[in-house]
């Protein structure tokens, strides 16, 4: 009785003596997830989902603090890409951050423009050009569409525009589930 | 030599812990979905199994015999078996970031796949000696990992394709695995006697 | 013309699909009715659209350029007749999203008055670099439906040898008979591109490939290609897809191009006869593309036949001239069956890649078949000229996977359509592979815009951070002078106490303006309200739709995707 006692009391000590040597000496610095899980965010920086920024989101998912179904400007995609990455279920857009939407740009209408510059102070991408008491215009191709530059124009001269289609960015839809799964009533035009 | 030989070929395809046994399931219904994950899963369990067999082949004749105390065995093997997977982790971590980002995840989660420790308290069991519970433990894993790869790879397919309702997902994945495990059976008679 | 027989190869799968070629070949070709206002799209080719160099009013001659190419891999537009420039703007184009495009249009004065051109008549004393601006200048993009620009097919860099020019005469696709009556009508103009072409490519010898379906053709390439040094014309048997690129260089040459490579990489270059007609006119009569041969074919007409058009001739015109049923038409094709795709509407321009324009009719389009899943036969793996596995890409294109579709080589299929034509269960499979080719651009492009937006935050974070920290240690470089400056032992001419000095006031300033542009932007926005609630919403949109229109035209478009699908 006390042999087995002591000898499993040994077992453990050195077990843990041994983890414990080992958590010591082969700390590792740095958590790859989070590069990961940024790497599938959108990168918007529209703090939608609760945390400010891209990053913070994607440190709160690693440490299991939020969900993967955060994000609308990813949306769907996105939320495939994590639950891919973290081998999870996928789940709907949480409605409570937002919807997808269409991708849209800023748009700042430069009649009305003040040239307060709070609105470059907002802009997490630096897409803003400008100076005070200038102008300020922006540089679409950079632009997120996170509309944090909304609030703070004191004049409301900036607007969402949404990136129209054309020929270049066009892309074929999916086919219609209606022509995979449902046999359509020609069939029976050709009995007829 | 022949005697590995059948040992491997016994715990490969004959006796095989997932299809006739019926021990780990949870891994092979659990980490199956992806050929990736389950390729890394497959690594991952025969490294730790191999060694543990080994480890508590050494724990069981060095430790828990000569104190007599056998009836202890499998609450030791659990903790050998821990602490050998945790520290394997960490320095593999340190020393192979890129085996462990291979391995990585999974490594914990073999603490408790119970193929592990069934295939330590059957090496006790059949009373072998070191290098046959070595081989044993090796056997078992790939046997595993043949078995975990091929359902993989058909859950894959299976994932895309035209699946009747009632059928999709984890239901036709169960349906599969019982007939791997009838083609399995089939094996039994490659040894005679 | 060497008389030797040449040996010819085989490539993997190709289907026979119903001819339909006669229809059209029974009258000669004609050309079409000058139409009274002709819209030219400035994107007719792959690549950057054209930028328009006239405005609204002026005068154009016939031949006259009208937009200019926008870098590397573009071309130029050229107006097909005199008259008057009456609009440029958005109109529907032959694209088969339906969508709208930049277009020019041009009120045809009826003169058809050329402009002043120059005729290169001795190309051999003229480096091929030459050549190859003439021929970019003139327009000239591949006339065999991709409308690649040619001059860049005609420039295989200073290290790559070329051995063989192969002109694809081979028009594999149904229906379609433009270069097949090019070839009977007008040989010599494609014998005397073909000399242009070795000339600039320096090439060792040329292959013009013609399928068994077209005697007529053959006779008449032959004979025009007789004596010409180093042609040879080879009678291919007919297949489907045997007109694609890769697949024709595989018959001629026995050599497979590689995958994700050019026909250049296994030292082969490719024209279409048309091209190479285009190219004569380009450089012997110093002519830019301004018109192409169009066949008007289907059931839909009751006199198919081949027209020379100019382009931005409304089909609709075309097809009265052919003797069009307009009601029996169920679906109007541009292209071949096989490849081309539906128009969504009957008067959208004729462009440089318009070779064929199909009046379909209910009975030729046949009863649509209800699809029905797959049944795992691999007939299609059978046609598939690429040996892909058109059954896999299909299940992971259905499932939206879009890495594992481009393991199995999606980026490798020239969506011929033999796998949807050899279904037995008419899965639309085509349509599948473009909307993961699609979805994959898309990808790809997002993953690339947030890359650049992450960077620009880190940069920004970075750049906020630096700021504070010299703030501070302004702050606390000012903290640390003050009891100095105070203390009876510190010179007044100290240095550095000036300059600190100078700093605080200077601090001190950018504070006082800060307050004054608060005061100002309160001031604004008083101004601003007071003019919002004086004037009512219209005096606005006047200003936001001229902004649009600003912001649209700065917009740089992409065509990152289009060069892909060439390569």
């Amino acid at each position: 009785m006390l042999n087995a006692i002591l000898a499993l009391s040994a077992l453990a000590l050195t077990f843990g003596l041994l983890l414990g040597f080992a958590a010591i000496r082969f700390k590792v610095e740095g958590d790859p997830l989070v590069d990961q899980i940024d790497a599938q965010l959108p990168q918007t920086q529209c703090g939608q989902c609760g945390f400010p920024g891209c990053r913070p989101y994607a440190e709160a998912i690693a440490n299991e603090e939020a969900e993967i179904n955060q994000c609308p400007p990813g949306g769907e995609a996105t939320i495939h890409a994590l639950a891919d990455l973290l081998d999870r279920e996928p789940l709907p857009l949480n409605p409570e951050n937002g919807v997808e939407a269409a991708k849209t740009v800023a748009v700042i209408d430069e009649q009305i423009c003040i040239g307060c510059t709070l609105c470059i102070q907002a802009c997490p991408v630096d897409a803003i050009l400008g100076a005070a008491k200038q102008m300020h215009t922006i540089i679409e191709s950079e632009c997120t569409g996170c509309e944090l530059c909304l609030p703070p124009c004191p004049v409301d001269c900036i607007e969402m525009v949404e990136i129209k289609e054309d020929i270049l960015t066009w892309k074929w839809p999916y086919p219609e589930p209606a022509t995979v799964e449902q046999p359509t009533d020609n069939r029976q035009e050709a009995t007829a | 030599m022949t005697e590995f030989a059948l040992i491997l070929l016994s715990t490969v395809l004959v006796n095989n812990f997932v299809l006739t046994k019926f021990l780990g399931l949870c891994p092979f219904m659990g980490v199956s979905r992806k050929l990736e994950t389950a390729i890394g899963m497959a690594l991952a369990t025969t490294f730790v199994l191999t060694l543990a067999s080994i480890c508590s082949y050494l724990a069981n004749t060095y430790l828990l015999a000569p104190l007599g105390i056998e009836y202890l065995r499998t609450i030791t093997f659990i903790l050998v078996i821990a602490v050998v997977v945790q520290f394997t982790e960490m320095v593999i971590q340190k020393s192979s970031p890129l085996l462990h980002k291979v391995l990585g995840i999974f490594l914990p989660l073999i603490t408790t796949n119970c193929a592990v420790l069934g295939v330590a308290l059957l090496n006790i069991q059949q009373e072998l000696n070191f290098l046959q519970s070595a081989v044993y433990g090796f056997g078992a894993s790939v046997g595993f990992s043949i078995v975990l790869i091929l359902f993989a790879a058909m859950r894959e397919r299976l994932a895309v394709a035209d699946v009747p309702s009632p059928f999709q997902g984890p239901a036709i994945g169960l349906i599969t695995a019982g007939l791997m495990s009838l083609a399995f059976l089939g094996f039994s008679g490659l040894i005679k006697g | 013309m060497t008389s030797a027989p040449i040996r010819l190869w085989d490539f993997h799968g190709g289907i026979h699909p119903e001819q339909n070629k006669r229809q059209s070949t029974q009258e000669p070709s004609a050309q079409a009715r000058m139409p009274a206002m002709l819209t030219l799209p400035l994107h007719q080719h792959i690549g950057a659209a054209a930028e328009p160099i006239v405005e609204v009013g002026e005068t154009v001659l016939k031949g006259q350029k009208i937009a200019s190419a926008n870098g590397y891999v573009s071309a130029p537009v050229h107006a097909p007749t005199s008259g008057k420039i009456v609009d440029i703007g958005d109109y529907p184009i032959p694209h088969p999203s339906g969508l709208s495009a930049l277009s020019i249009v041009i009120e045809t004065d009826g003169r058809d008055e050329w402009t002043s051109y120059a005729a290169e008549q001795d190309y051999t004393e003229t480096n091929p670099s030459h050549l190859r601006n003439i021929i970019r200048e003139a327009g000239v993009v591949g006339l065999g439906g991709a409308g690649f620009p040619a001059f860049i097919k005609l420039n295989p860099g200073s290290q790559k040898k070329i051995k063989t020019l192969i002109i694809n005469g081979v028009e594999c696709e149904p229906y379609i008979t433009c270069d097949d009556m090019l070839m009977r009508e007008d040989p010599q103009s494609i014998i005397e591109g073909i000399r242009i072409m070795r000339h600039a490519l320096q090439a060792e010898r040329c292959v013009i490939a013609i399928e068994d379906n077209k005697p007529e053709a053959y006779e008449s390439i032959c004979k025009a290609a007789s004596g010409v040094e180093g042609v040879n014309v080879a009678l291919v048997p007919t297949r489907y897809p045997q007109g694609s690129e890769k697949q024709l260089v595989k018959v001629i040459t026995g050599k497979e191009v590689p995958s994700n490579g050019l026909a250049l990489d296994v030292g082969v270059v490719c024209h279409n006869v048309s091209t190479a007609a285009a190219i004569y006119r380009a450089i012997r009569l110093g002519q830019p593309l301004i018109s192409r041969m169009v066949t008007i074919t289907g059931k839909g007409v009751k006199r198919p036949r081949n027209l020379e058009v100019l382009f931005g001739t409304p089909m609709d015109e075309l097809l009265a001239q052919c003797d069009v049923e307009a009601d029996q038409i169920e679906r109007l094709i541009m292209g071949g069956p096989m490849m081309g795709f539906a128009l969504h509407d009957t008067n959208l321009p004729v462009i440089k890649t318009t070779n064929c324009i199909i009046a379909a009719t209910r009975e030729e389009l046949g009863v649509e078949r209800p699809v029905m899943p797959c049944i795992r036969c691999g007939a299609c793996a059978d046609v598939c000229p690429v040996k892909l596995l058109p059954q896999q890409l299909y299940w992971y294109s259905r499932a939206k996977e879009l890495d594992k579709v481009q393991e199995y080589d999606l980026f490798d299929c020239i969506e011929c359509g033999c796998c949807s034509y050899v279904c037995p269960s008419n899965i639309p499979l085509v349509q599948f592979y473009r909307f993961a080719k699609g979805a994959i651009w898309t990808q790809e492009q997002e993953q690339k815009k947030a890359a650049q937006a992450r960077q620009r935050h880190e940069f920004h974070q970075m750049r906020i951070e630096r700021e504070k920290q010299e703030r501070e240690a302004r702050r606390a470089k000012k903290k640390a002078s003050r009891p100095r400056a105070t203390a009876p032992k510190a010179p007044p001419v100290d240095g550095a106490k000036i300059a600190d000095k100078m700093r605080d006031e200077a601090i001190n300033q950018r504070e006082s303006a800060a307050a004054a542009r608060k005061a100002e932007i309160q001031a604004a926005l008083a101004r601003v309200q007071a003019k919002k609630s004086a004037s009512p919403k219209p005096a606005q949109s006047p200003d936001k739709t001229q902004k649009s229109a600003i912001t649209k035209k700065d917009n740089p478009t992409s065509t990152h995707d289009d060069d892909q699908q060439v390569q």
